[in-house]
């Protein structure tokens, strides 16, 4: 009777211990170092989801590379989306703080970014909820950096920072 | 004995992890003590005082009109502000101070906040950089702990008269 009661109490400190050790660790890797996610939606075709909701990509985000808000133009992000904070939206950084862009639908022509944003567009132009319809965004809403496409298998894949030249009107200078 | 030094070291650096991330999940999840520099809260919250942040109100969505929210500057995403909430998405803001005769006002955006600091004189908030999306929010401050001559839970805003009338 001692025995199995022992047993029992021992197994029960045994999981608690490895809970309390697994679970923050886990919470933390996925926080801070990388996670994966879905994409939904076709505002980065052909980037991403080229298929359309037959096939959902499934990329690798990578928060460790934003961990100082340091991103490059053409980079793909995912961000917190400023309309709703309950989503986060994937899109391509067009435009650093200072530079001026040739905006496609925004209410001006041409908008510089200001100090601590950035300006972001999806690939497919028309069908992208992007900084065309609620301008730049602040850094501080930058969630991670899609890095690799991981699923379905024949669109294994590094997703290359590729800036579409014709965006960028002028680029702040750069020491 | 090197091999006595290793499986020490090795041992260091595991409850080092182990800590680090049960600290990350408390203050990301749960809440902090933070220290708060500034005038633009006074009276409410003075230079250098020690504040208790929640985080939980953040997460479900439960920050309302009244509160007072740490959330990242948005013109430099490293450092925190601390400002009161005047205005959730879809409230009318006054923006103009209320002394001038020619009043205009404007609606706060979906997903947005409107913040201002108590000290009105002295506070660089919504009303030099506009509504800041709701996203920026980190926490929500309700308790003081020092001075302890100030110790409790924080009081409403002395300007009421910013809140709009609906």
């Amino acid at each position: 009777m001692a025995q199995s009661q022992g047993w029992v109490k021992r197994s029960f400190k045994a999981f608690c211990k490895g809970f309390f050790v697994a679970v923050p660790v886990a919470v933390t890797f996925l926080d801070r170092v990388a996670c994966v996610a879905r994409v939904e939606g076709a505002s980065m075709q052909p980037s991403l989801n080229p298929g359309g909701s037959q096939s959902s990509d499934v990329v690798l985000l990578n928060h460790w590379k934003v961990r100082n808000f340091e991103v490059q133009r053409g980079d793909i992000v995912s961000l917190v989306s400023p309309k709703n904070p309950e989503q986060k939206i994937i899109k391509r950084v067009i435009a650093l703080e200072g530079d001026i862009v040739r905006t496609i639908g925004h209410k001006n022509r041409y908008v510089k970014v200001p100090r601590g944003h950035i300006w972001v567009e999806g690939d497919h132009h028309g069908h992208s909820f992007d900084s065309n319809s609620f301008g730049p965004v602040s850094l501080g809403l930058l969630h991670a950096h899609a890095t690799h496409i991981l699923w379905p298998p024949e669109r294994w894949q590094k997703l290359e920072s590729v800036l579409p030249p014709e965006r960028l009107l002028i680029q702040s200078e750069e020491e | 004995m090197i091999r006595g030094v290793l499986g020490k070291t090795f041992r260091l650096v595991g409850y080092t992890i182990q800590y680090g991330c049960i600290a990350h999940c408390a203050f990301e999840y749960v809440g902090g003590v933070v220290m708060c520099s500034g005038p633009s809260m006074e009276p409410t919250i003075k230079n250098s005082d020690i504040v208790f942040a929640e985080n939980l109100s953040r997460h479900f969505y439960g920050i309302q009109r009244g509160d007072i929210v740490i959330a990242k500057s948005p013109s430099d995403p490293k450092s925190n502000i601390c400002k009161r909430v005047i205005g959730m998405e879809g409230d009318k803001i006054l923006t103009t101070s209320s002394s001038d005769f020619f009043k205009s006002h404007s609606y706060v955006p979906t997903g947005h906040v409107w913040l201002e600091g108590d000290n009105l004189q002295n506070s660089t908030d919504s009303r030099y950089y506009g509504p800041i999306p709701y996203g920026l929010i980190r926490g929500r401050i309700f308790f003081k702990i020092w001075p302890l001559s100030d110790f409790g839970f924080l009081r409403d805003s002395p300007n009421g008269h910013r809140f709009s009338d609906d």
